[in-house]
């Protein structure tokens, strides 16, 4: 089974490499562009049946030590 | 007095601070990351560096390795506790200090000499320091940027757990001496019982005049007085 976990900076916590990326693409004429937060990607493959025992490890991961809660947030996402 | 110095792949200041602590008398050994026992430690130091390559987080893989599970024991019965820059970045993942270190505000690595103000002298590791007294010391890190809870900074305040703030040559604490955008300019914190001390400016380099300044003296005399 797999999950994919998508990691950000808190919203209130200032994402100074999404800000770069942002103002970037906003020199490069991309005018539209309202805001940019950069963040990480896991794919986690894990050998479990049951869909929601699955997710349970996968959040364990998580809050672990995939994500730092004091500044992060997550999402996790079966893909498979 | 004996001392500790945890050593991971990719500590880099391991020996400078090994050195440093030799010239201050203190009995020293390394401990290898993967050793599952620690030997009897009045002071045990989280040396700086790049552990596991700053993989994941700054400290995010030392935090879970086999001997921090004996560091965080010997924390908590009261031993003394020092985290440098990385070792301050990894004291926060274990938990044993509260909040993080995010990317300098301005995305650059900085090297350089800073001054900090000695904001508790009442502790193990500043008691030899002058109450307010401006020191130099040398930063070298990318991610410095202290960041917390406003519950846990004003804990920070109230108990004064404030260790060292960056600030002017003439003490002022001000947005302009702060050199990675840490909180309040804070540059080292400690723990409620004050046994454990993290910071992100090297002591260990500012032991000789020779190559820098004997800034950094005070704090290890500070842990012998």
């Amino acid at each position: 089974m797999k999950f994919a976990v998508t990691v950000t900076l808190k919203k209130d916590v200032l994402d100074p490499q999404g800000k770069v990326v942002q103002n970037t693409l906003a020199n490069m004429g991309m005018d539209k562009l309202k805001s940019i937060r950069q963040g990480k990607h896991f794919e986690i493959d894990i050998d479990e049946k049951n869909a929601s025992s699955a997710e349970k490890k996968v959040n364990e991961m998580c809050k672990k030590l995939l994500v730092n809660l004091i500044i992060e947030d997550y999402k996790i996402n079966k893909i498979e | 007095m004996k001392s500790s110095v945890i050593v991971f792949p990719g500590s880099n200041c391991d020996r400078d601070i090994a050195v440093a602590l030799e010239k201050m008398q203190f009995k020293n050994q390394m401990v290898w990351h993967k050793e599952t026992k620690l030997p009897k430690s009045d002071l045990i130091v989280i040396p700086g560096g790049f552990s596991y390559g700053d993989y994941l987080r700054s400290g995010a893989i030392a935090g879970k390795s086999l001997i921090i599970d004996e560091v965080i024991k010997a924390a908590n019965s009261g031993c003394l506790i020092l985290g440098i820059c990385n070792g301050f970045q990894i004291l926060t993942e274990t938990g044993l200090l509260k909040g993080t270190l995010l990317r300098n505000k301005s995305l650059k690595f900085i090297n350089k000499d800073v001054h900090i103000k000695v904001m508790n002298i009442n502790t193990k590791f500043t008691n030899k320091y002058k109450s307010d007294q401006i020191i130099k010391m040398n930063i070298a890190h990318n991610e410095g940027n202290f960041f917390t809870d406003q519950k846990h900074l004003a804990e920070l305040k109230e108990e004064k757990l404030i260790a060292f703030k960056y600030c002017e040559t003439n003490g002022n604490i001000i947005e302009d001496s702060n050199p990675n955008g840490s909180l309040e300019n804070i540059a080292g914190i400690f723990n409620n019982k004050k046994n454990i001390l993290g910071m992100m400016p090297h002591p260990e380099r500012m032991v000789d005049e020779m190559i820098s300044n004997k800034d950094g003296i005070n704090l290890f005399s500070s842990l012998l007085n």
